[in-house]
């Protein structure tokens, strides 16, 4: 067990550092650069800037610092955030994103199962249909619909919630439900084809010649094995929901790492998209890791090795 | 003995006791058809009745978006002076005056938006930029996901292992930092490659669809590579690939022949409900300003500039919003329905 | 309660399918005494789990009993609810499946599952549970039990897990075991242990067995009587020597020519019994056997044989008993 963790981080470490290199190289092959936006420079202060972040040195010993100081966890200065360091800007970015993504996977997980497993229980039955059509309908409304039209209804026309920020416990009920409707949805259809799977074998028919009941049988004997797909979806999702949803964000206005993230890419601010880069690879391969482990308690058919 | 007689109920006679003919038997055997899989699934798959419904939905919204706007009185670029900012079938001024003139003028459906374009035919055309940018991206993603994951899945080893930490890399890397960077990468070699005899269609389809498409095929194939890999290791167990491999085949005839054939049912589903997902990444890049180019609409950049005035004119985001919905709804209704049909493990 | 452990009187039964109803059982009517143990033989599709099931209440949702009364031990159990059903279900009446390997919830471990069954009917606590789920696993030989409770189903083998099933069936003495095709899934080897298990446990616990089996080969050693069944009808039942040794049948004949006979010193041929079974969604309306009845006659074909008695335990539905009375009464 531990054996097989250290392995995969030893693996995740390797994955990072080739996703590190490759960003590394493809941002700086891309024409443009951080300073070129600015009109008002002049070629002297620009060449003075560059020196100041060491971009005037040849590429590969950029490559090379780079990957010195970040050894010693040193992720540099911003270049447009003048006096932050990266890790300052991810330190006080990521919890925001973190906080709200996680709020959103445990709603979805909390209703989709649930929902779910009702479902393929009752399959067929009007409660079943009921859920097939919402879960269906819900998996076709991007995120960015649902948020714009939120708060079209509830902040424009009702003025029943906050339209911008996080700062009041009402004020996460809208990202909220805008992140976790897909979500919410998809797990539901997953455990709803899964639970029906399960429904079906043979150990389910054992359980019923005991006399166990419906709720135990599916609470009990069911969802343990039905959950799987469910906990291999829960990986990813985790990974794209904590690191901040960039549209979310930007259309709450949220200051969040999502948000931070991509408008450091068309400014070029180099340390930030690198230091980002290799945050959110650590981040999703970690998740990776935990959803494997989490696996293998569920299924002690499952050997990690 | 007489007793037990009596328990029939009817006349017996001597002929009754005489052998059966083979020919008489064998009219007893009523034996029920049998269907082969095609033939199986397509029936079970008229018979749902949810799915044909979607199946109808997409091909009404594919004359809708790809023959209607051939012609439709206004093109989606056209700029009508004097008519920016129409209502839902609102006239501008100059308009109003042509009918009392007792010209004909063909009504703003959905009114026209800031640079006065008719917004109907904006819609139904960016109705068919998502659609060709979700089925065209579903195909590349079909081709290179399962190519690559029937390599590796079939290779195993360290092959396997080697292709699988690729994809790991790929799945890493930020999708948003590869599609803008590449975008202002392949801008101007695209700008100039559309000059070249031949490559006229880029400046059609615009740079930054191309680049989208370029995108598609970089990143999101891995996940279809993963779904195959996992098909053909547990196919490639089966009994007739060790046939196969002891009359000679060449691995390449083997995935070819046996394993990809045997798992066509799942491409097929998993590249219909790949479409949505497609148009969905599509609507949210262009949302955000990185899709399509300007004049050319997408359901996503609709929506997106549609946020603005959404006060003034909820209908400009209501209508593609609307479109994007049914869309997607009814590709997942169309893929769930063949999945129901073709899918092996769904037969009950 | 009634004289009759097991009363099924005339029971038919549907299921419901899209491509119309497909009729399982057709006139089935099944007694057993209170430790008697009765083979149901056939081939599949004819209709011997459904029975055993419809006993259980575990039919598939689509199943309907369409006539006849199932009683058991004096409760009529095709009118019971679904929840006084379970209160039956592993109490009264238990069953082991086919399939071991798939029976058992691969993500509990063996003594869970053996405690839950125990625990479900009546009130022991968890110490008593446990005691009675390793006293369990003596009884159906199996080694070191505390160890095997911790243990999870895929670190059992095929026969381990099979015993394991028969102790949960056991777990609240039973008065009626219904063992459905329990060893077809085994070994061969393994096969002779656990039905020899299942003897021992049955003179031991004084329970009723329905023993499930297509193969004539596993009931020869262990079965009272025993119930021949083809497309959905009881074609022949009897005691074991009757069947064995007076087959009233064609369909019993046949399946007596297809064991193999080892003891025989000439080597008979083995004779299968050619054809394929009936579709019950279109069943023919004379004789079921009949296509592929060697000795059919015109009148199987057109007419339903009803049921000859041959003394007071033998019954069979063939319509060459008649021809043989019918002629011999004209011969005398």
């Amino acid at each position: 067990m531990l054996k097989y963790i250290v392995k995969r981080i030893l693996m995740g470490v390797l994955t990072a550092f080739i996703v590190a290199t490759l960003t590394f190289f493809i941002m700086n092959l891309v024409p443009g650069g951080p300073f070129l936006s600015e009109k008002a420079v002049t070629p002297q202060a620009q060449a003075a800037m560059e020196a100041k972040y060491g971009l005037d040195k040849p590429l590969f010993m950029q490559y090379l610092t780079y990957m010195g100081d970040l050894l010693h966890g040193n992720m540099g200065l911003s270049i447009k955030k003048r006096g932050f360091t990266v890790t300052d800007i991810i330190g006080n970015k990521f919890p925001v994103s973190a906080r709200l993504g996680g709020l959103a996977v445990l709603v979805a997980v909390m209703i989709g199962v649930p929902l779910g497993s009702v479902a393929a229980y009752r399959r067929g039955k009007t409660l079943d249909n009921i859920i097939i059509v919402f879960s269906t309908a819900g998996i076709a409304i991007p995120s960015f619909l649902t948020s714009t039209l939120m708060m079209y209804f509830l902040s424009v026309k009702l003025k029943l919630l906050p339209s911008l920020g996080l700062d009041s416990p009402q004020s996460y009920i809208m990202p909220v439900i805008a992140l976790s409707l897909y979500p919410t949805c998809y797990i539901a259809r997953l455990m709803r084809s899964s639970m029906l799977d399960v429904i079906g074998q043979d150990y389910m028919r054992t359980a019923r010649a005991k006399g166990v009941g419906t709720f135990k049988a599916i609470f009990k004997h069911a969802l343990r094995n039905a959950i799987l797909p469910v906990v291999t979806y829960l990986g990813p999702l985790l990974a794209a929901l904590m690191t901040g949803s960039f549209i979310i964000e930007k259309i709450f206005t949220i200051p969040g790492l999502g948000h931070e993230f991509v408008s450091a890419i068309p400014s070029r601010d180099y340390p930030l998209i690198m230091g980002t880069t290799i945050f959110l690879a650590c981040f999703i391969i970690m998740m990776n890791v935990i959803v494997d482990i989490a696996y293998a308690f569920i299924d002690p058919r499952i050997k990690l090795k | 003995m007489e007793k037990k007689k009596n328990l029939l109920s009817f006349q017996l006679n001597a002929d009754d006791f005489l052998p059966a003919t083979a020919d008489e038997k064998e009219s007893l055997v009523i034996m029920r058809e049998s269907v082969g899989f095609w033939q199986d699934g397509f029936r079970r798959f008229k018979k749902n009745k949810i799915a044909m419904t979607a199946f109808v939905i997409v091909a009404v919204i594919m004359i809708l978006a790809f023959i209607v706007p051939l012609f439709y009185p206004y093109a989606y670029e056209q700029q009508i002076k004097g008519s920016e900012r129409l209502g839902i079938m609102e006239y501008s001024a100059s308009e109003l005056d042509r009918i009392a003139a007792g010209e004909s003028v063909f009504p703003h459906f959905l009114g026209t938006d800031q640079n006065g374009r008719d917004y109907t035919i904006r819609v139904l055309v960016g109705a068919r930029v998502s659609m060709t940018v979700g089925i065209i991206a579903s195909a590349l993603i079909l081709l290179i996901g399962s190519v690559y994951g029937a390599v590796a899945g079939y290779f195993g080893g360290n092959v396997d292992m080697v292709m699988m930490r690729i994809v790991d890399v790929l799945y890493t890397v930020p999708d948003v930092l590869i599609i803008i960077l590449l975008a202002q990468v392949l801008k101007f070699p695209l700008q100039n490659l559309s000059k070249v005899p031949g490559f006229g269609w880029i400046t059609a389809l615009g740079p930054n669809m191309v680049s989208m498409f370029l995108v598609f095929a970089l990143l999101y194939w891995v996940g279809m590579a993963r779904i195959v890999r996992g098909q053909i290791m547990v196919l490639k167990q089966n009994e007739y690939v060790t046939a196969a491999k002891a009359l000679g085949a060449t691995d390449g005839r083997i995935i070819k022949k046996h394993l990809i054939t045997n798992c066509i049912g799942t491409l097929i589903v998993t590249t219909t409900l790949q479409i949505p997902s497609s148009i969905f990444t599509e609507s949210f890049l262009s949302f955000l300003g990185l899709g399509v180019q300007a004049p050319m609409p997408s359901l996503g950049s609709l929506a997106s500039n549609a946020l603005n005035g959404l006060q003034t004119y909820p209908e400009k985001l209501f209508a593609p919003a609307f479109m994007i919905f049914i869309i997607i709804l009814s590709f997942n209704l169309l893929g769930d329905g063949l999945r129901d049909a073709f899918d092996p493990k769904m037969k009950k | 309660m009634g004289e009759y452990l097991v009363d099924i009187k005339h029971e038919k039964l549907s299921f419901f399918t899209p491509v119309g109803e497909v009729k399982a059982l057709n006139d089935v009517s099944i007694r057993m005494k209170e430790g008697e143990v009765l083979g149901v033989v056939g081939e599949s599709g004819s209709g011997k789990s459904v029975t055993a099931y419809s006993l259980i209440g575990l039919t598939a949702e689509n199943g309907k009993i369409m006539g006849g009364e199932v009683n058991f031990n004096g409760h009529r159990v095709d009118l019971m609810s679904e929840k006084e059903m379970r209160g039956i279900r592993g109490k009264e009446i238990s069953i082991i499946f086919q399939d071991p390997m798939t029976s058992l919830n691969p993500v509990y471990t063996i003594g869970n599952q053996i405690e839950e069954a125990v625990r479900i009917h009546g009130d022991k606590s968890a110490e008593e549970a446990r005691e009675r789920a390793k006293e369990l696993l003596t009884l159906v030989g199996i080694n070191e039990p505390e160890k095997r409770l911790k243990q999870y189903p895929h670190e059992l083998s095929g026969g381990m897990r099979q015993r394991v099933m028969i102790a949960i069936a056991l777990a609240c003495e039973p008065k009626l075991l219904i063992a459905d095709e329990p060893t077809t899934a085994l070994d061969v080897t393994i096969q002779a242990q656990i039905l020899e298990l299942m003897n021992d446990l049955k003179n031991k616990l004084g329970m009723g067995i329905m023993l499930i089996t297509h193969d004539l080969g596993v009931v020869a050693s262990m079965c009272d009587n025993i119930a021949v069944m083809y497309a959905g009808e009881i074609v022949e039942y009897g005691s074991a020597d009757d069947i064995f040794y007076n087959p009233k049948h064609e369909y019993t004949r046949g399946l007596l020519k297809s064991i193999p006979k080892f003891q025989e010193k000439e080597y008979s041929k083995l004779v299968p019994i050619e054809g394929q079974p009936v579709d019950l969604l279109n069943p023919p309306k004379g004789c079921p056997f009949a296509p592929r009845c060697d000795s059919c006659m015109k009148i199987c074909l057109r007419e339903k044989p009803e049921s000859i008695d041959f003394g007071e335990n033998h019954y069979s539905r063939c319509w060459l008993n008649v021809k043989d009375e019918y002629s011999g009464g004209e011969k005398s």
